[in-house]
């Protein structure tokens, strides 16, 4: 029998009133992670990913529907889902283990053990060394490392990441995509990651769930049978080329719509399509 | 060492700093000798580095400059206090701030300094009336840049704290604070600059206290060398005081 899930997004509806009148984000989307799984959930840019990271994350309210972590239904952030944002966030002016130690402050562990919790996901990271460096002295990928080794320090029942490599080129990404296998595999932590990056997704994720464009529903969700442990080197795969083609299959013709959309916004508005 | 080497050099900028002050000293010198300068209005700078012992020796500069500090610290603790105070003020009241945003900013573009008699009528001819001045003079750019700093939080930071589920005084301590703190200290040393030119620039008005009154002494003896060299005291301890300050900022802002 498998496992209860975890985590339940529940015919999840959200909109939003713009200049230009009610936008629907996301429309009826309804999905589960069980406990250890890896899911992604892929779409093209304006698709609601970031709208359903935010969702799950408890920032922002969701019109219609419900999103339970383990039976509970959330109503905002909850303590069992750690999130790692696309945009750099690490806090500039702590050192690396001052930011990794950060959520165990909140909880008032005393320093010894804060010290020794946050070396411990430092070196998860690969970044065992650099503890008293500013993150201003280290690389994108580096800081990324960071903000994971920071929420993973909050020991989260689902690790919830949007876009967490996008600023990074495709090597960095590649090699950062392993190290959170690797960590993911290790900790057997369940992971939701949005993305647009097709390999990506296909190199770290059990299932893919792929979005539509505008409004944002789900389209498929693809169950990836690669076998595990994975590395990067699944890339070079038949199966792995198989499993991108079939996910391109599904997002080139809902690409295509946001690309035409978008378009025929900026000739309206007289500007240049983004 | 050649000419292409010499100007990779480090040290290349600050030579030619200083040798292009002393080229400005030397051609004032000759203009003044040559009497295309009255030297009844700009002293020869060579008499005026000459009177720098003087001033130190028989006018007691350095217990003026201690006058001056004082004046200045107490300024600057103020600004601090209340600029930071209001600044968050500001950001915590929405109505408060496009209330009083457009004056604070045009209060910062005022020459308050103007308004000395009315200050000496509040606080009469003391130390109190250089501090007053000194301080609304200040306060403006330190309110703004608290409030700056503050709202300029980056929404991600802000988001962080959310998803740690920090209450609101803690999102305040534990991120807008530290977040805007490089903003704030901004204002603080923009502040402090302001503070130091009104006071010195007081003291000389109202003939009272440290720098500022000593300048308007020797002026008033006509002992030119003696206050050209006290207006170049005054300069070096703006320079110094800047100087001091940019290197306090750099510190808390450790890496970018």
């Amino acid at each position: 029998m498998a496992a209860e899930p975890i985590l339940v997004v529940n015919d999840v509806v959200v909109g939003f009133d713009t200049a230009e009148g009610p936008l629907l984000a996301v429309d009826h989307v309804s999905f589960d992670v069980r406990p250890g799984e890896f899911l992604s959930v892929i779409g093209p840019s304006g698709c609601g990913k970031s709208t359903l990271f935010n969702v799950i994350g408890g920032l922002l309210t969701h019109t219609q529907g419900r999103v339970a972590v383990a039976g509970e239904q959330i109503n905002g952030p909850h303590p069992s889902i750690g999130m790692v944002f696309q945009e750099e966030s690490t806090f500039p002016w702590r050192t690396v283990i001052d930011n990794v130690a950060f959520p165990l402050e909140l909880v008032d562990l005393p320093k010894p053990q804060r010290v020794e919790r946050a070396r411990h996901f430092i070196a998860l990271v690969g970044l065992d060394g650099f503890e008293n460096r500013y993150p201003g002295e280290l690389s994108g990928g580096m800081r990324q490392r960071v903000s994971l080794a920071r929420t993973l320090a909050s020991e989260p029942k689902i690790l919830l990441m949007d876009e967490p490599f996008a600023a990074l080129d495709e090597q960095t990404r590649l090699l950062l995509g392993d190290k959170v296998l690797q960590i993911q595999q290790q900790l057997k932590q369940t992971t939701l990651l949005i993305t647009h990056n097709i390999t990506e997704a296909v190199q770290m994720s059990d299932r893919i769930l792929v979005m539509t464009y505008r409004p944002g529903q789900v389209k498929r969700i693809v169950d990836i049978a690669l076998p595990r442990p994975r590395t990067s080197f699944i890339v070079s795969s038949d199966a792995f080329g198989r499993y991108v083609a079939e996910i391109w299959g599904d997002l080139r013709e809902e690409a295509s719509r946001g690309m035409r959309d978008e378009e025929s916004h900026a000739l309206h508005r007289g500007e240049a399509p983004t | 060492m050649t000419a292409a080497a010499l100007s990779r050099s480090p040290l290349a900028p600050k030579l030619v700093g200083a040798a292009s002050l002393v080229g400005f000293l030397v051609a004032v010198e000759i203009l003044i000798r040559l009497g295309a300068i009255n030297r009844f209005i700009v002293p020869p700078p060579s008499e005026i580095i000459g009177s720098f012992y003087r001033i130190v020796t028989q006018e007691h500069v350095l217990r003026r400059f201690v006058v001056t500090a004082w004046e200045c610290f107490i300024t600057g603790a103020m600004i601090t206090v209340f600029g930071i105070a209001g600044g968050l003020l500001l950001h915590r009241y929405e109505l408060l701030r496009r209330a009083c945003e457009t004056w604070v900013a045009a209060l910062a573009a005022a020459p308050v300094v103007l308004a000395y008699p009315l200050f000496m009528v509040l606080f009469g001819r003391n130390s109190w009336t250089i501090i007053m001045i000194g301080f609304v003079a200040a306060l403006p750019p330190v309110i703004l840049k608290t409030l700056e700093g503050i709202a300029g939080t980056r929404r991600v930071l802000i988001n962080v704290g959310r998803s740690f589920k920090l209450t609101s005084m803690q999102q305040f301590w534990k991120i807008q604070l530290p977040a805007a703190l490089p903003v704030i200290f901004t204002g603080v040393r923009l502040g402090l600059i302001f503070a130091l030119i009104n006071v010195v620039g007081v003291e000389f008005l109202i003939n009272y206290g440290g720098l500022g009154q000593l300048i308007n002494d020797l002026a008033e003896r006509y002992d030119l060398a003696g206050t050209y060299a006290a207006i170049c005291f005054v300069i070096l301890v703006s320079v110094l005081f800047y100087m001091l300050l940019e290197r306090a900022e750099r510190w808390l802002r450790p890496v970018d």
